[in-house]
């Protein structure tokens, strides 16, 4: 989606801004929120792609104003309501009223710990036949889908060239819609800056992007 | 345990008991919009803490296990010592830059967020960044949380288009001759980048090289 997520060459942030000594959470509450969404996740009611586009399907000035653990929290209250596993009346009241449902074993710490070492991220081993070389050149077809993608808009209708095939991966777009992981290649896409933005140097960036992404130039 | 490590927003920390202590700020704190947000945020969040953990969804014990990981355990060390090491151990380098992902696991740095790990050598003509425009992907096994700037607009909006204006904000002034190298992570994999060891650093340990390393270095914000 054409969201206040995909941020890639928007202009007027101003300069980056780097607190020094930095803690891993500024508030107890990002703790929390933090570990609830990790652990609520473990329950298996939904996928990573399925969280970032809770986080990201919404205004973008909700967006844009809510700091980073506001996204995750924002983004599960509407996964646990969405999959069953908390009522609005829940969120209201700020506690349970709803029985709880036999079938949901919360992991311990223990099985938490495994659950995090052994994650198998998103390879698959499906035997699908890549639909580019590496070194050819492909163009970013013109889409706009209104739901889930990682194609930044900056790379739209830009050619490139194939830089490293990574082999077959869950196509993201199917899998936050719970559409299936309809696998595919993902390849490491070489563009230059000029291509990109216009300008005569020689920098390059880098985007990983699957085959249903990409047509020949 | 966290408890002890949250006190120092409100002066005091987790409450197993789920005291709000936005209650305690109204008394001193009227009309004070940045307040009311972040009051209103922690009552969300303690209240779906609170309902997942009274509907067995959540087990406590696992959330404090899940945050002392994180804030205290993995952290950018890791990606120090697998740098240093890369540094010192021409073999080891060869299989980082090969095998990301099999080359940390060798030293027990695994899981998520890192399951597909690509490293990125840095060389006196060209220079690595990373970024994530559309979210905050970052290879937590080896550099644990990302810090607040890595997941700002600031940030995101302009790695890939003023790469150099970005450096520039971090105090560094990169050679017209040095090519920059954006990656930006729109997919599971995850990028480290292995910084030029400094020169007449030929002495040093592994172990003192590590001290070298910062986090900057890693994601390309240093050179």
């Amino acid at each position: 989606m054409n969201g206040g997520q995909d941020l890639g060459g928007m202009q007027g942030f101003g300069p980056v801004v780097a607190e020094r000594d930095e803690p891993a959470f500024h508030h107890e509450w990002e703790r929390r929120a933090f570990a609830v969404t990790l652990a609520l996740g473990m329950l298996g009611r939904w996928n990573l792609d399925m969280s970032r586009y809770a986080r990201e399907n919404r205004d973008p000035a909700d967006y844009l104003s809510s700091s980073y653990y506001e996204l995750w929290h924002k983004g599960l209250e509407r996964l646990a309501l969405d999959k069953g596993l908390v009522t609005a009346e829940e969120l209201r009241l700020g506690r349970a009223v709803a029985a709880r449902d036999p079938s949901l074993v919360a992991p311990d710490a223990a099985a938490a710990m495994q659950i995090l070492a052994n994650s198998r991220g998103a390879k698959l081993e499906d035997p699908v036949a890549p639909r580019f070389a590496v070194g050819e050149r492909v163009r970013v077809k013109n889409l706009n889908p209104p739901t889930h993608t990682r194609m930044p808009r900056y790379c739209r209708g830009k050619q490139g060239v194939v830089h490293v095939d990574h082999g077959v991966y869950v196509f993201p777009d199917t899998h936050a819609m719970g559409l299936g992981a309809k696998p595919q290649h993902c390849y490491s896409v070489r563009f230059g800056a000029e291509e990109l933005w216009g300008e005569p140097r020689a920098d390059v960036v880098h985007l990983d992007l699957w085959d249903d992404y990409l047509e020949r130039a | 345990m966290t408890q002890g490590h949250g006190g120092h927003e409100h002066g005091h920390g987790h409450d197993h008991d789920h005291d709000h202590d936005h209650d305690h700020d109204h008394d001193h704190d009227h009309g004070h919009d940045h307040h009311h947000e972040d009051d209103t945020i922690t009552f969300r969040v303690r209240a779906l803490e609170r309902i997942a953990i009274e509907k067995g969804l959540v087990d406590p014990k696992a959330l404090d296990a899940l945050i002392e990981t994180y804030e205290h355990r993995v952290g950018p060390r890791n990606g120090a010592r697998v740098v240093a090491k890369a540094w010192t151990d021409p073999a080891y380098r060869e299989l980082l830059l090969r095998d990301a992902t099999t080359a940390i696991a060798s030293m027990a740095y695994v899981g998520r967020q890192s399951e597909h790990l690509v490293a990125l050598e840095n060389t006196p003509k060209v220079h690595n960044i990373v970024v994530c425009t559309l979210c905050s992907c970052y290879p937590w096994a080896v550099l644990g949380l990302p810090p607040v700037w890595y997941k700002s607009a600031p940030y995101r909006s302009r790695a890939v288009s003023d790469p150099r204006g970005v450096l520039r904000d971090f105090g560094v002034d990169l050679p017209a001759d040095v090519e920059v190298r954006v990656w930006d992570s729109t997919a599971e994999i995850r990028y480290v980048v292995i910084p030029e060891r400094p020169a007449g650093t030929d002495k040093l340990t592994a172990a003192e090289l590590s001290a070298l390393v910062t986090r900057d270095h890693m994601i390309g914000t240093a050179r």
